[in-house]
């Protein structure tokens, strides 16, 4: 049974038809982001890092996995479709994504909103503003050295760190890594 | 015993900074390093290298772009720490890593266009080859690197952020690259010799 559920999320993940939204992130320069204002109605939870800290480090059972993202950012955008498939389809198997926004609190109105109620998110997704970069990156991970994207996969205590741009295969890989764990 | 004691534990630190090096994957250079030189294409269409100034004392090596938000967010910055220290022998060096297939936006032309629009006073050079930012271990825009000039070559002396608030300039409490070179200049030691800050990671072709 488990396989055939398995399979049926391969198969809809690989469905997904995110190419087009990659590729329009991609011949977009990362300023050019959609300008108008819609009506935002997105209840969207800002957090300087110490709010944000017990969202990163929940213990309980669940795999918890954390992309810190931008609009701005192209790499970012092109791998989000990946994220919300994992949040979609993995959820009956204690996955929970959480997509932190670095966005610049100028933005949260204009950009940020617009693109998740654009994108119809699903991910819960908070914003974190906190100039004190240099306190809170290497707090989040000693190797990071800033630049995004950036991943955590987290269960109880073991936690995976990861400085880089995910493929829909690599990400699946790492979940399915983790979930096997568990049996 | 003791001194067996002791040796134990020198071997095991030792082989803790061995395992250390060995496991760290950013190949980059760290504070002590000697910098490469090298021979970038600028926005005047001249090639610029670090030994073409005879008379620094150092540089100011910045990895920055066009296209980055934090990059736009620092321009006036690094407008203003060239004016502040190039006279003072550190002059900075602008180097936009990313590939531009993938960035348009970051194409010579386009970089021609944003340094006149800001005013560079410096070289806005292209890492086109992409060959230099990995040597430095430059990962993101905006990505600095203070560099003094010694009988052994262009030393590393600081890797990191400008300053620590990208946001409100006015708001900056520690300008950590301003603080550097100060200190350099009065030949002190640097408070900060490695800070970390938000940045866009550097475009390759995949």
């Amino acid at each position: 049974m488990k396989k055939i559920l398995l399979l049926l999320c391969v198969f809809i993940l690989s469905c997904n038809n995110d190419k087009t939204n990659a590729e329009k992130a991609d011949a977009r320069d990362e300023l050019e982001m959609p300008k108008e204002v819609a009506s935002n109605d997105y209840d969207l939870e800002v957090y300087n890092y110490d709010g944000l800290e017990p969202l990163i480090n929940i213990k309980d059972d669940k795999l918890h996995v954390v992309n810190f993202w931008a609009t701005w950012c192209a790499p970012c955008v092109k791998e989000l479709p990946y994220f919300e498939a994992v949040n979609e389809y993995y959820k009956n198997d204690g996955v929970e994504v959480l997509l932190v926004s670095l966005d610049f609190p100028k933005d949260y109105e204009s950009k940020l909103k617009t693109f998740l109620n654009k994108r119809g998110i699903k991910s819960k997704v908070v914003a974190l503003d906190d100039t004190d970069q240099n306190r809170w990156i290497p707090a989040i991970n000693e190797s990071w050295s800033g630049a995004l994207p950036a991943t955590i996969i987290y269960k109880g205590d073991k936690r995976k760190f990861y400085e880089q741009s995910f493929t829909k295969e690599e990400l699946e890989t790492e979940i399915k890594g983790f979930l096997q764990q568990r049996k | 015993m003791k001194t067996f004691k002791l040796c134990a534990v020198i071997v095991f630190a030792l082989a803790l900074t061995a395992f250390a090096v060995k496991t760290d994957k950013s190949t980059g250079y760290t504070i002590g390093d000697i910098a490469t030189d090298f021979s970038l294409e600028n926005i005047d269409g001249n090639k610029v290298s670090l030994s073409d100034y005879k008379d620094a004392r150092g540089f100011i090596v910045i990895f920055t772009c066009n296209t980055c938000p934090y990059s736009v967010a620092y321009e006036d910055r690094i407008v203003a720490l060239d004016k502040k220290y190039a006279s003072k022998g550190y002059p900075v060096i602008a180097i936009m890593p990313n590939d531009t297939d993938v960035k348009p936006g970051d194409n010579m032309a386009a970089m021609k266009a944003r340094a006149k629009a800001k005013g560079f006073t410096f070289p806005y050079v292209m890492d086109e080859g992409q060959d230099i930012y990995p040597q430095y271990g430059a990962t993101k825009t905006p990505h600095v690197y203070v560099l003094q000039k010694t009988k052994k070559g262009n030393e590393v002396k600081y890797i990191g952020a400008i300053d620590d608030n990208y946001k409100d300039v006015s708001a900056v409490t520690e300008s950590y690259t301003e603080d550097a070179v100060d200190a350099l200049l009065k030949g002190k030691e640097i408070k900060n010799t490695k800070t970390r800050a938000i940045g866009c990671s550097i475009k390759v072709k995949s």
